[in-house]
């Protein structure tokens, strides 16, 4: 009798990567379905622009390597990172820029870089930081929340497409009527015109939907890291690391002049802190890899979170600041190699 | 005296994997049936060489040696049975191919007349790893190291605890398990037997905590033993690879051993459980080694049980005698799941370490997928007992770079195969680390080979240059004695007709 001859081990192997991407989706499907709530069906269209030009520049890239095409567009990498860019942008955000963020994202950011497991920088965030630096003022403009579900007022289903195909606005309505400052914008502004938080606070979108919104889109993005930590998808370090510095400056800061600076509550649960902590900053390509190497790299995308906030030139910092721990990353992978057994 | 237990009990890394035991675990240890033909591969081991002590057409006798050294104190292999030397002939082994003596078995089963040894001049360093070695006794956990050079080497370095790995943490191996719960009064004697060779105080027996049958018959044979007092059971969780030799060592003691050392560096030495049993059988009868338990099992085995049998029978033979095999076997493994060689052919012959036989079907390895570029997630260090980063050290192989390994703790890879089943991108990691350390080893080599080549052409230069200077010294002397009035004409006359002669040692200076 012959048999086939391979490498121990001989027993099952745990689910291929694919499965991990997938679980991940399924963990912002809650976040996403409150984002639609808030601030209308924006996002999905966000979501089917970045998706589908993820996956052409991901199967024109991956066909131009010679690597399998197939292969490649199942193992859900070039998705998530379009969903994850999808959900960076404003609701509000015409197509060209979703596209231009999410082939960036997919042909500069991974393929140049040598294609999944070798790109340096995250993929996702180098997109966005692209469109951000490249249309400021679009990407300025968050919708106004208005609970309610897929067509809120101001603007309808058929008003929000014609304006992510157009760029342009019905001819009744202005740019003040659907846009307001997110609370990290409102307390920049503010800050910036001499206000003290306990007055930015008692404005909007303080008090009302426009903050809410950010709590519950927020707290169901926390509540789908925990299901990923708690299914051993994600491993705790990054975002313990990150919320925890994070949390900590800020509660130094709010202590020495709480006019000037928001507590950790709020830093937590304004903007992209959350979803950066549990999704973003936990893209294992372009993160440490060795445990002690993740607690530094989280520790230091908190700790650039805070400074950009504090002091940089955008309202939030998350993406800015997982790319300069990107860079970090060959240095912190070399300098924190674990101690093998009985060394 | 008594030996501190400090370990926490807890393995670093490691996974809980499907046990698969009961099957064969539930079944006494059958006896083999004799098989008609047995073949032992002549293979070399840490101790030396072999060469055939018998050639083909010989009769041989159960437990005649059929090797003898060429060099060293290797370990020697004996007729499990009586018959003719049919051939000495390259055949497939586990891992390759090797020189095999294959006898025909006669069906007498005639033995040689054996005398136990003299426990008293084993006391000699020399004495106990030569005896030990002729006797062919070897660990039978796996890795098959020479027992009488464990034992002797540890005698020398002083002991604090024998430890008796018993932990049998690989899927579907009952071997152990078997052995304690039918015969620990053996097992308990040789390790006594061990105790007393090696001067130690005190033996601990290291079980997975999920065989309560084991423990409870090997607590029963411990106390009715007289030194029951130098004698301690340890659980430790069933989580593998609790059983590999550092990893046991550290759940029990808390201490580490060296990476780049053995269990004596720390006072400690390790011996699988089946192994004092057979060091007790072979004090007792003076009978080489030439018998083992196996497990035979997995889902393509018919009726999967622990057999004990002889050395040198073909696999096949241990699966007829089970049964046979069952539709849809994909893979035939020699040891356990994860650790073992599958192997493409069961003309395979049973050796010392051959501790299990797996039949196994698609279903029961699973699709092993592609292998996808790894996406650095770190599991693999997750599930690493070694505290290794296996996600960097998986890069440094691509980089074709032996010399790039140095920090990375490659030689402290064990092999246990951890890393491959987490592995989300399928990459076979374990094997890829077999390489790389083959090729620091090749790499090594060459540069050893260099640096020797290098000494060589420095020692032949110098002796160029000192023989020059002997040349010159010698002429220097010659024509010191040319000038020499006192010099008899007929020398004169030699040296100028070897200068007419164009002898180069002479030159033009005459």
């Amino acid at each position: 009798m012959k048999f086939e001859t391979a490498p121990a081990p001989h027993l099952p192997v745990r689910a291929g990567v694919s499965r991990l991407m997938r679980r991940v989706l399924w963990a912002l499907v809650p976040a996403g379905v409150a984002h639609l709530w808030f601030f209308g069906p924006g996002l999905a269209f966000n979501l089917a622009v970045a998706v589908g030009t993820a996956l052409a520049a991901e199967a024109l890239m991956l066909h131009l390597r010679g690597r399998p095409v197939r292969a490649g567009l199942a193992d859900g990498s070039a998705v998530l990172a379009a969903v994850l860019l999808a959900f960076a942008l404003p609701p509000l955000t015409p197509w060209w820029i979703t596209a231009t963020g999410s082939a960036f994202a997919m042909v500069v950011a991974k393929h140049l870089y040598g294609g999944l497991g070798y790109n340096v920088f995250n993929p996702a965030m180098a997109g966005y930081a692209v469109v951000l630096v490249s249309f400021p003022g679009s990407l300025a403009l968050w919708s106004v929340a208005a609970p309610g579900g897929l067509a809120p007022p101001p603007l309808d289903l058929g008003q929000t497409l014609a304006f992510t195909l157009t760029g342009r606005l019905p001819a009744q309505v202005g740019f003040d009527a659907i846009t307001q400052a997110t609370p990290l914008d409102a307390m920049r502004s503010g800050l910036g015109q001499l206000q003290t938080l306990s007055e930015i606070r008692a404005e909007a979108p303080f008090g009302g939907p426009g903050e809410q919104a950010w709590l519950w889109i927020n707290g169901l993005v926390a509540a789908g890291g925990l299901w990923l930590l708690w299914t051993r998808s994600i491993r705790w370090h990054i975002p313990v690391a990150m919320l925890g510095t994070l949390a900590l400056l800020s509660a130094i800061a709010a202590g020495m002049d709480g006019d000037r600076f928001p507590g950790p509550f709020v830093q937590l649960f304004s903007g992209a802190a959350l979803i950066g902590a549990f999704f973003i900053a936990t893209d294992p390509v372009s993160a440490a890899t060795t445990r002690l190497g993740r607690l530094i790299y989280g520790c230091g995308i908190g700790a650039l979170t805070f400074a950009i906030r504090s002091w940089g030139g955008y309202p939030d910092g998350v993406a800015f600041a997982v790319l300069l721990m990107n860079l970090a990353v060959p240095l912190l992978d070399r300098h924190t190699r674990p101690r093998p057994f009985g060394t | 005296m008594s030996v501190t237990l400090e370990g926490d009990g807890r393995l670093a890394g490691g996974l809980v994997l499907p046990t698969r035991k009961a099957e064969s675990a539930a079944q006494p240890i059958g006896i083999a049936p004799l098989p008609s033909r047995l073949i032992y591969p002549l293979a070399a081991d840490a101790g030396g060489d072999v060469e055939p002590a018998v050639a083909v057409g010989d009769e041989v006798l159960g437990d005649q040696p059929l090797m003898r050294a060429r060099e060293g104190r290797p370990l020697l292999a004996h007729a499990a049975s009586s018959g003719t030397v049919t051939a000495i002939e390259p055949r497939p082994v586990a891992g390759g191919e090797a020189l095999c003596i294959v006898i025909e078995v006669d069906g007498r089963d005639e033995r040689l007349a054996c005398t136990p040894p003299d426990i008293e001049r084993l006391r000699d360093h020399g004495a106990l790893t030569d005896t030990l070695a002729a006797a062919g006794l070897a660990g039978l956990g796996g890795a098959g190291f020479a027992t009488g050079t464990k034992l002797a080497e540890a005698r020398r370095r002083g002991l604090r605890a024998l430890l008796i790995n018993a932990a049998e943490c690989e899927p579907y191996l009952s071997c152990d398990d078997r052995l304690l719960r039918e015969r620990a009064p053996a097992v308990v004697a040789g390790t006594l037997a061990m105790l007393a060779l090696t001067d130690c105080p005190a033996g601990v027996f290291v079980l997975e905590a999920d065989k309560s049958e084991a423990l409870a018959a090997l607590e029963a044979a411990i106390a009715q033993c007289a030194q029951a007092t130098a004698l301690s059971i340890v659980t430790v969780p069933t989580v593998y690879p609790s059983g590999g030799e550092r990893q046991l060592i550290t759940l029990v003691t808390g201490e580490q051993v060296p990476a780049t050392g053995y269990p004596p560096d720390i006072g400690y030495l390790c011996h699988n459980v089946g192994t004092t049993a057979a060091l007790a059988a072979f004090l007792e009868t003076g009978r080489p080694l030439t018998r083992r338990i196996v497990t035979v099992t997995g889902g393509g085995i018919t009726r999967p049980r622990n057999l004990e049998v002889r050395l040198g029978t073909p696999l096949a033979d241990l699966v007829a005698a089970c049964g046979g095999y069952r539709d849809g076997v994909a893979r035939l493994i020699v040891g356990g799941a994860m650790t073992g060689r599958a192997v493409a052919t069961d003309e395979i012959p049973v050796t010392r370490g051959t501790h299990g036989v797996i039949a196994a079907t698609a279903a029961e390895l699973g699709d092993r997928g592609t292998p996808a570029p790894c996406i650095r997630c770190g599991e693999c260090a997750e599930a690493c007992p070694a505290g290794l980063a296996p996600q960097l050290l998986h890069a440094q192989t691509l980089r074709q770079d032996p010399g790039g390994f140095e920090g990375l703790g490659l030689f402290a890879c064990i092999e246990c195969g951890c890393c491959d089943l987490v592995c989300p991108s399928h990459l076979p990691l374990t094997e890829q680390f077999r390489v790389a350390k083959r090729e620091v080893w090749l790499a090594e080599m060459e540069r050893e080979r260099a640096r020797l080549a290098e000494a060589r052409h420095a020692a032949r230069e110098r002796r160029l240059v000192r023989r020059l200077a002997e040349r010159e010294a010698a002429l220097e002397r010659r024509r010191q004695a040319a000038r020499d009035p006192a010099v008899s004409s007929a020398a004169i006359a030699e040296i100028l007709r070897r200068a007419r002669g164009g002898n180069d040692d002479v030159g033009g200076g005459a």
